[in-house]
């Protein structure tokens, strides 16, 4: 599903530049559940960026499905994010004046996805994340926990061939990331490929692999007994 | 781009912050308010001093014989000499583009003695020998009976038709006037109409109306003028100007009498063409200034909505890179911003367009109920093309408005705008 070979990447600070990536060869297949872990700094969210089309790599090749990922303009980059990628972010980033609804209709409405459809197809991928009762509730009235699940709910409803999600448990209490970990796994379980970005041990043991990063280079990739998120609750 | 969608998007995002949408919407409705008000001000004002030319044809010029300052061919300068009616059919064949030439005779003058009895009463007035077209040069309403035409001409009928202040002067209220005869300096003329003219007539409204017409020949031989005409008044057609034709009618005029070619001085003119046209010209400049002023005054309003969508871009980096994320094309959201901006300009320059008009409406209500005649000032109005150049101008600079902060949109990376929380 996911191709990386001799990915570099750094950033101009100021006069010096700082090498983020140096050099990292990665391949994911389809249907994994994969934990990108390392300290800050160690160029995980750098590498999720990439992976997500938000930025572009210096040097090295990106295969997604099959399709090379090269010099994409910003009109090719949306389209592609729109259709093979979704997003969760640590900290949600919903649209606060919108309801969770239309929230989660909004990948949806940018593929040009007719508004009576469009509602039907995110009011099914809220039933699926427990949400139905909520759907025309705005963000600020939901818990932390039904905000993300929201967020996952928005990521999933462009049908995406992979869920990108950074630090999805970052802002959230044990029970509730728990819980948040339990829906993607249930996710994952349904056969989507999942890259999920995080610094906690816990979380990371409840993936299928993990991948260590440290200053730009996988220093470790084991695949790991996955321990159920729901057995934890 | 119109879709349901897009609109309530649009409205989403303006109505999240209501006060300073409306604040900002203000700025545009003050701009365009104070330039429909301003043009409707400056046409009133047309409209008020234009109507002193009661309708009279503008493209004319009345001229009179005076004397010659410089000797010619023998003759004498300070010399008298008059128009003869031979001089009104050389101009008719020689200036081709003159719609009327009529010739006039005048007896009586301002504060002049006594010359019209009728039984016992007696007045002062003006009395004209006039041809049929006079009536299209200086417009007057017949309210009764009928005017000069061509039949009296022909036949030297000893007509006249009298104005409505001749009347109240000489005939008791109620009295019937058509069949009547008036003596004018001793001669016996019937009256075959009465009039009221439009106008003021250069502030001598009541002046207008004390006036006789009578058919120019019988004028000519009951009061002994012979060939003499003592004035004319001349209208172009439209589409030349009376000014420029001028010179051509005062050659023939000089060739006919022996006056030097350069004298300038042996014709009197009046040229209303250029009275006109010096008005209007006033009037096209009050204009200039009512834009000016008007499109500075929305310039603000529309660097007002500038800024504040480049606020509202900032406010929502977060939201921009999300959507940007989630697959919004930079058209998309450059399209947006500038929806946003054109919207809120169009709303907010409709609101102020409604508002002025209001107030013309208003101030008209009140000036119907008053007697305007006197007053520089009548009629304000704006017209639909003033209406549609305001509003392109608003959706132009709604566009201006919203460039740059769109720009300013797009340029946000998702990826620092994600990082910013």
């Amino acid at each position: 599903m996911i191709e990386i070979k001799d990915l570099h990447k750094s950033y101009k600070m100021g006069s010096n530049s700082i090498h983020v990536l140096k050099g990292i060869n990665f391949s994911v297949a389809e249907g994994e559940l994969v934990a990108i872990m390392g300290s800050s700094g160690s160029g995980k969210s750098t590498l999720l960026n990439i992976l997500g089309m938000l930025d572009e790599a210096d040097q090295g090749s990106y295969t997604l499905d099959g399709l090379a990922i090269k010099n994409l303009n910003e009109k090719i980059a949306a389209r592609y994010r729109n259709k093979f990628l979704g997003f969760v972010f640590q900290s949600f980033n919903l649209i606060n004046y919108k309801s969770a609804l239309d929230n989660v209709a909004l990948p949806l409405y940018y593929q040009g996805v007719k508004r009576g459809e469009r509602i039907d197809i995110a009011m099914s991928y809220l039933e699926k994340v427990g949400l139905a009762n909520w759907a025309s509730h705005l963000p600020n009235e939901l818990s932390g926990g039904q905000k993300q699940r929201v967020a996952i709910a928005r990521a999933l409803a462009s049908n995406p061939k992979v869920l990108l999600a950074d630090e999805p448990t970052g802002a959230l209490d044990t029970k509730t990331s728990y819980e948040v970990m339990d829906l993607i796994q249930g996710i994952n379980d349904e056969g989507r490929t999942i890259l999920v970005v995080t610094h906690e041990h816990d979380i990371a043991q409840m993936t299928k692999r993990i991948v260590n990063l440290k200053d730009g280079l996988i220093i470790d990739d084991t695949r790991v007994n996955q321990v159920r998120a729901l057995s934890n609750v | 781009m119109f879709s349901r969608d897009n609109w309530s998007e649009i409205i989403e995002a303006l109505t999240a912050n209501w006060f300073r949408t409306v604040l900002t919407a203000f700025g545009v409705l003050w701009g365009i308010f104070i330039l429909v008000i301003l043009l409707a001000a400056g046409k009133g004002l047309e409209n008020g001093v234009k109507k002193d030319f009661g309708g009279m044809a503008t493209n004319s010029m009345f001229m009179w014989a005076q004397t010659p300052s410089k000797p010619y061919k023998g003759l004498p300068k300070g010399r008298r000499y008059n128009f003869k009616t031979s001089d009104v059919a050389a101009i008719k064949q020689n200036v081709p583009d003159l719609r009327y030439v009529s010739p006039r005779n005048q007896l009586g003058g301002f504060g002049g003695a006594n010359n019209v009895v009728r039984g016992l009463k007696t007045g002062a007035f003006n009395v004209y020998g006039d041809y049929p077209e006079v009536i299209m040069q200086e417009p007057m309403d017949i309210t009764s009976g009928r005017f000069i035409n061509y039949s009296d001409i022909k036949d030297k009928r000893k007509v006249a038709i009298i104005g409505e202040g001749v009347r109240k002067d000489m005939y008791e209220p109620g009295e019937e006037v058509i069949g009547s005869y008036i003596k004018i300096n001793g001669v016996n003329f019937m009256v075959i109409g009465t009039y009221k003219k439009k106008g003021n007539n250069n502030g001598n409204a009541e002046e207008a109306q004390k006036q006789i017409f009578v058919p120019f020949t019988a004028f000519s031989q009951a009061f002994n003028m012979g060939e003499t005409v003592g004035w004319m008044a001349i209208t172009a057609n439209d589409g030349s100007s009376i000014t420029e034709l001028k010179s051509q009618v005062f050659d023939i005029i000089k060739s006919n009498h022996s006056i030097h070619p350069e004298d300038d001085r042996a014709i009197g003119n009046f040229d209303l063409y250029q009275e006109f046209s010096k008005i209007n010209g006033l009037f096209v400049a009050l204009k200039a200034v009512a834009y000016f002023v008007g499109i500075l005054v929305l310039l603000s309003g529309i660097i007002g909505i500038s800024n504040i969508m480049l606020i509202v871009v900032k406010e929502r980096t977060n939201e921009i890179g999300i959507r940007r994320a989630l697959g919004a094309t930079p058209w998309a959201i450059r399209g947006q911003i500038l929806m946003e901006s054109i919207f809120l300009t169009i709303i907010s320059g409709m609101a102020g367009i409604a508002l002025a008009t209001g107030i013309i409406a208003l101030i008209n209500y009140q000036l119907q109920g008053m007697d305007t005649s006197e007053m520089m000032f009548s009629n304000p109005s704006v017209d639909l093309g003033v209406v549609i150049t305001a509003l392109t101008i608003l959706i132009i600079s709604g566009l201006l408005a919203g460039l740059i902060p769109a720009q300013n949109a797009i340029k946000i990376q998702p990826v620092d705008a994600l990082r910013t929380e």
